[in-house]
């Protein structure tokens, strides 16, 4: 297309397997090294390993400090000693030149933290750097004084590298088993709160109280039997789960539907049932999920079936908590019916709509981008209109609307004080959320939605009506927002403008593209990864100490996904064919004629059918 | 065609015999499309009269307000009616000009990446801030040992030229790490990644630096007291900063229209292709690009902390969305539009609050200034989505 095409200068593929080792790309490992450097630096100075050190996953040796620099030369280690595979050229065979690579890098990285800490010893930059402080240093160099810290970060550095790079030379059921062991292990680490909570409503506390040390993290001894126990059930297991899957998907008819029914009969079991085994605090992070989970299932109509990036969503979530706070609660200063939830939500929807209506109105034949940043103007209009003295009298300005009752169900009150209760309603509207996200995936409307998505003329000049259906799209997202809004303000009791802050929408968009934009799996595992471990803008998730560096993360996680992985985690599979429609169809221009490329693109169409057709019995 | 010429429907009546359908057939076409569209259009055109009511309304408030207080209209909305004296008219007036002319700063870094590449760089505010935070450093750190007091002229230029450095460095990593890989990507794809440049930049920052609200050091009282320039009360920072603005833009405008990396510039953002033809490095031209566009959004960061005289991680947020605004005003991918764009958005917001809502009896008028600045964004494009002076965009992005 463009004429900036330049070969990358990494491309050294060509080389022959007998190469030496010293025969390195150096400038590649420059660069890299550098990076690792910096990056050690960067997270050290944010103030990650002070401020973390206090999770402990594994007993005494690691904290979730030292981690969130540990991973760094692991992963660059692996990324640097990766050959890029060209078609046509005979990749030579991972080896000790590889494993030179990655320690190099690492000592390189270990070197800059080196340096780093002399200069915490020697200068004091408090002034700016806020983390720059001697508690730092000690932490670095574990409290054995500078020149053992120096010596132990430059081993360490190097160590990690080589792991990193020997990645690709140990056989591939070596690294299945460790990265398995590895995964497994660190999961129960970072599980730990969700897993001790759940032992406790079944009665096997003595399990977690072996398991986990008192002050936090798996103690040593089981840390590594557990390692060795997710190791042998990885060997055990190999395989079975892709047959599983395999013969599910081989089954056809009424066999099929049998299998789905009992499949989302189990899944909606365990949902019922298992919030009755935990705790307050869990049940409380897994009504936040649900919160959110129903917003990105509204924002993935808007953005990830319609393809319209609205920045401006937390509008819709602030216009279904302000009606529901005006409508229930007794101290609404202007208006105040005291009505019943369930009336409220009929005039929720209502009015979400009509604001959609409003705000979409004038935005929906814009430029894509241009309609961005608008809807952002617009999310940010109503939350400066909702805290302003001028509607003060109305909605209670900075101070809002406090005393809102609870959801009053004749036999029980769901409030936020019984988080298991609003964990309940949410899955209600969670699931109706997904049963409409599904019924309009497959829908007239929804396919013209997609259509629109993947070229909006074409759209138009196949007779699709682009601006009755984007217009829709906005409409139906708003809805979903304000429900999610409305049980919000149910659950915390009170509203304020700031809980509405331009930042939740962002934070939405994150959730459905690290998911999967378009797919309905791909939104609940993007809500349950990052709203349950990370936390949303303001609720804490099961690592809770990174409250302070969420919005780092998620904004790290943002580019990286973008760069990486644009169609998510879980990627529907028409999406990620529009994402890498180059490459998809170069590497069948490669395998064979232009006639098999129709052949391919028509078995992406039918497996994406029978995806959907999945989600619909598991799904919920 | 037979004597009754009835090729479309033969089930109707002889009316659309003669003309074999055509006329008859089109001209339904258009009706039925004109009927769907219009339903949107007419709202819009409801919105449209609605705005520009009220604008004209609040205006006319504003004026018989001036004229006498005690006029039944001016009393209508706002019993309690003033209106503004002359003087406070202009110090309006210069604030928003001093404003404006930092938001069409940072508006020509969005509208020249915008030019070139087609998409908007929503980190761009926070090139913005970079530069003001590193000026605060410098600044509070010569404070600190005495060189901001004694020779402020020398210090103010090696902030400057440290600000400019840092801001530059910032867009140009920025289009290397986040950009360059997805230049080919649809439209909306490099427009999220910077949406995730922008939170990461702001949060590492405030990881770094903390999130208090850092203070620039006092001025020297030279430099700031209250000057008189054709009966136009002004201080001398809003001085300092219209200047410094008009030079920064003048360069620019040299650099752009005079220069030959200025012609491979517009050569770029005209067709990337054919410039790459005529043997202009196209990538080396981009990062000019976002250097330059650095450059300016670093002087306005300086120029922020000498007029507001604080910088927090979140400095870059608002007025990087509102110079977004001013480049749409002025039409994007058009310099001297950005500029003026930013002018007129800065005066915009700080007296549309005061002429037009204020006598339409809103209180608190000075919170709702931002809501003003969105407005202005809405109704540009509601109106005239190419913005006053014309968009300039390549010819793929003429959409």
């Amino acid at each position: 297309m463009s004429a900036t095409m330049t070969s990358s200068p990494g491309a050294t593929s060509g080389v022959i397997s007998t190469a030496p080792i010293t025969d390195q790309d150096w400038r590649k490992l420059g660069k890299w090294g550098g990076l690792c450097a910096l990056a050690l630096v960067l997270v050290s100075l944010i103030g990650m390993p002070v401020g973390l050190d206090r999770r402990i996953l594994i007993h005494p040796v690691l904290s979730l400090g030292y981690l969130s620099l540990l991973w760094i030369p692991l992963v660059l280690g692996f990324v640097v000693s990766k050959r890029i595979e060209l078609e046509g050229v005979e990749s030579p065979e991972p080896g000790s030149r590889d494993l030179v690579a990655g320690a190099l890098m690492g000592l390189a990285g270990g070197i800059g933290m080196a340096l780093f800490m002399v200069c915490l010893n020697i200068f004091d930059l408090r002034d700016p750097l806020v983390n720059w402080s001697p508690k730092l240093l000690e932490l670095l160099n574990y409290g054995r004084g500078l020149s053992f810290g120096v010596v132990a970060w430059i081993i360490t550095c190097c160590v990690l590298g080589l792991v990193g790079s020997s990645i690709h030379v140990v056989p591939a059921a070596v690294r299945r088993v460790v990265s398995y062991a590895t995964f497994g292990l660190l999961s129960i680490a970072v599980l730990e709160g969700a897993i001790a909570d759940l032992s406790e409503g079944f009665g096997l506390e003595f399990l977690t109280d072996a398991i986990y040390a008192k002050r936090g993290g798996i103690t040593l001894v089981w840390s590594i039997v557990l390692a060795a126990l997710i190791g042998v059930i990885s060997v055990l297991t190999k395989g079975k789960f892709k047959a599983a899957k395999a013969n599910y998907s081989e089954l056809q008819g009424p066999e099929r539907k049998r299998a789905s029914r009992v499949l989302f009969l189990v899944v909606a079991l365990l949902t019922l049932v298992l919030p009755l085994f935990l705790g307050t605090i869990m049940n409380e992070l897994l009504a936040n999920v649900g919160l959110f989970l129903l917003l990105a299932l509204g924002l993935n109509i808007v953005v990830g079936l319609a393809g319209i990036l609205d920045l401006g969503y937390v509008a819709f979530f602030a216009v279904g908590g302000y009606t529901t706070a005006v409508l229930t609660s007794a101290d609404s200063p202007f208006f105040a019916p005291e009505m019943h939830f369930a009336v409220t939500l009929v005039i929720v929807v209502v009015f979400a709509g009509l604001v959609g209506l409003v705000i979409g109105a004038p935005v929906i034949r814009m430029r894509g981008d241009y309609l961005a940043i608008v809807t952002l103007g617009f999310g940010e209009i109503i939350r400066l209109l909702f805290m302003s003295d001028w509607l003060k009298p109305y909605f209670g300005g900075a101070q809002g609307i406090t005393n809102v009752p609870g959801v009053d169900l004749g036999f029980a009150t769901i409030k936020g004080t019984d988080p298991r209760s609003v964990f309940y309603l949410v899955l209600v509207f969670c699931a109706l959320a997904i049963y409409v996200s599904w019924r309009l995936q497959a829908s007239r409307l929804g396919r013209a939605w997609m259509a629109i998505r993947e070229d909006e003329k074409v759209a138009e000049a196949m007779g699709i009506n682009t601006v009755n259906a984007k217009l829709l799209a906005f409409v139906v997202g708003a809805v979903l927002a304000s429900f999610s809004g409305a049980i919000l303000v149910a659950k915390v009791g009170s509203v304020f403008p700031n809980s509405f802050m331009i930042l939740v929408s962002i934070i939405i968009l994150v959730v459905v593209i690290v998911g999967g934009m378009g797919n309905i799996a791909g939104v609940l595992v993007g809500s349950f990864v990052l709203i349950g471990i990370l936390g949303g803008p303001r609720q804490p998730g099961l690592l809770h100490e990174f409250q302070s560096f969420k919005l780092l993360i998620y904004g790290a996680l943002l580019v990286f996904m973008m760069l990486q992985r644009p169609e998510g985690l879980v990627p529907s599979a028409r999406r990620s064919q529009e994402l890498h429609q180059e490459e998809f169809l170069q590497d069948v221009w490669l395998k064979g004629d232009a006639h098999e490329a129709d052949e391919q693109v028509a078995e992406v169409h039918t497996e994406e059918n029978g995806d959907s057709k999945g989600q619909q019995e598991g799904g919920a | 065609m037979d004597g009754n010429g009835c090729l479309v429907d033969c089930g109707h009546d002889g009316t659309i015999g003669h003309f074999a359908g055509g006329s008859w057939l089109t001209a339904t076409i258009e009706r039925k499309s004109a009927r769907q569209v219009s339903k949107v259009d007419r709202f819009l055109t409801l919105i449209r009269v609605f705005l520009v009511g009220l604008i004209v309304v609040g205006i006319l408030a504003f004026l018989a307000q001036q004229l006498a207080p005690d006029n039944p209209f001016a009393r209508w909305r706002n019993p309690d009616a003033v209106g503004l004296t002359g003087d406070q008219f202009k110090g309006l007036l210069m604030s928003g000009l001093s404003q404006g002319a930092m938001y069409g700063l940072i508006a020509l870094g969005y509208s020249m990446v915008y030019g070139v590449l087609g998409f908007i760089n929503f980190a761009h505010g926070e090139v913005f801030m970079a530069g003001a935070m590193t000026g605060f450093i410098a600044s509070d750190k010569f404070s600190a040992n005495g060189l901001w007091e004694s020779n402020f002229l020398l210090s103010l230029v090696i902030v400057i030229v440290l600000a400019i450095m840092v801001s530059t460095f910032t867009a140009v990593l920025m289009e290397r790490v986040a950009y360059r890989p997805l230049r080919e990507s649809p439209r909306l794809i490099p427009l999220i990644t910077s949406i995730g440049v922008s939170f990461f930049i702001q949060n590492a920052v405030m990881g770094v630096f903390g999130p208090s609200t850092k203070s620039y050091p006092q001025l020297p009282q030279w430099l700031s007291k209250q000057r008189s320039i054709f009966t136009f009360e002004i201080a001398g920072t809003k001085l300092l900063v219209l200047f410094v603005a008009a030079i920064s833009m003048a360069g620019l405008w040299y650099l752009v229209e005079r220069t030959k990396t200025g012609k491979a510039m517009r050569a770029v953002a005209e067709d990337k292709e054919i410039a790459a033809l005529m043997g202009i490095n196209v990538n080396r031209t981009i990062v000019t690009t976002f250097a330059v566009g650095g450059a300016m959004a670093g002087i306005a960061g300086i120029l922020w902390g000498l007029l507001f005289r604080s910088v927090t991680h979140m400095t870059g947020f608002l007025p990087g969305i509102k110079a977004f605004t001013a480049a749409v005003v002025g039409g994007i991918g058009n310099l001297p539009g950005a500029m003026i764009g930013g002018i007129s958005l800065g005066s915009a917001e700080s007296i549309a609050p005061l002429v037009i809502l204020e006598p339409l009896g809103v209180p608190g008028v000075s919170q709702l200034k931002d809501a003003v600045a969105f407005t202005v964004l809405v109704l540009v494009l509601l109106f005239k989505p190419s913005g006053l002076f014309g968009e300039q965009l390549s010819a793929e992005d003429r959409a």
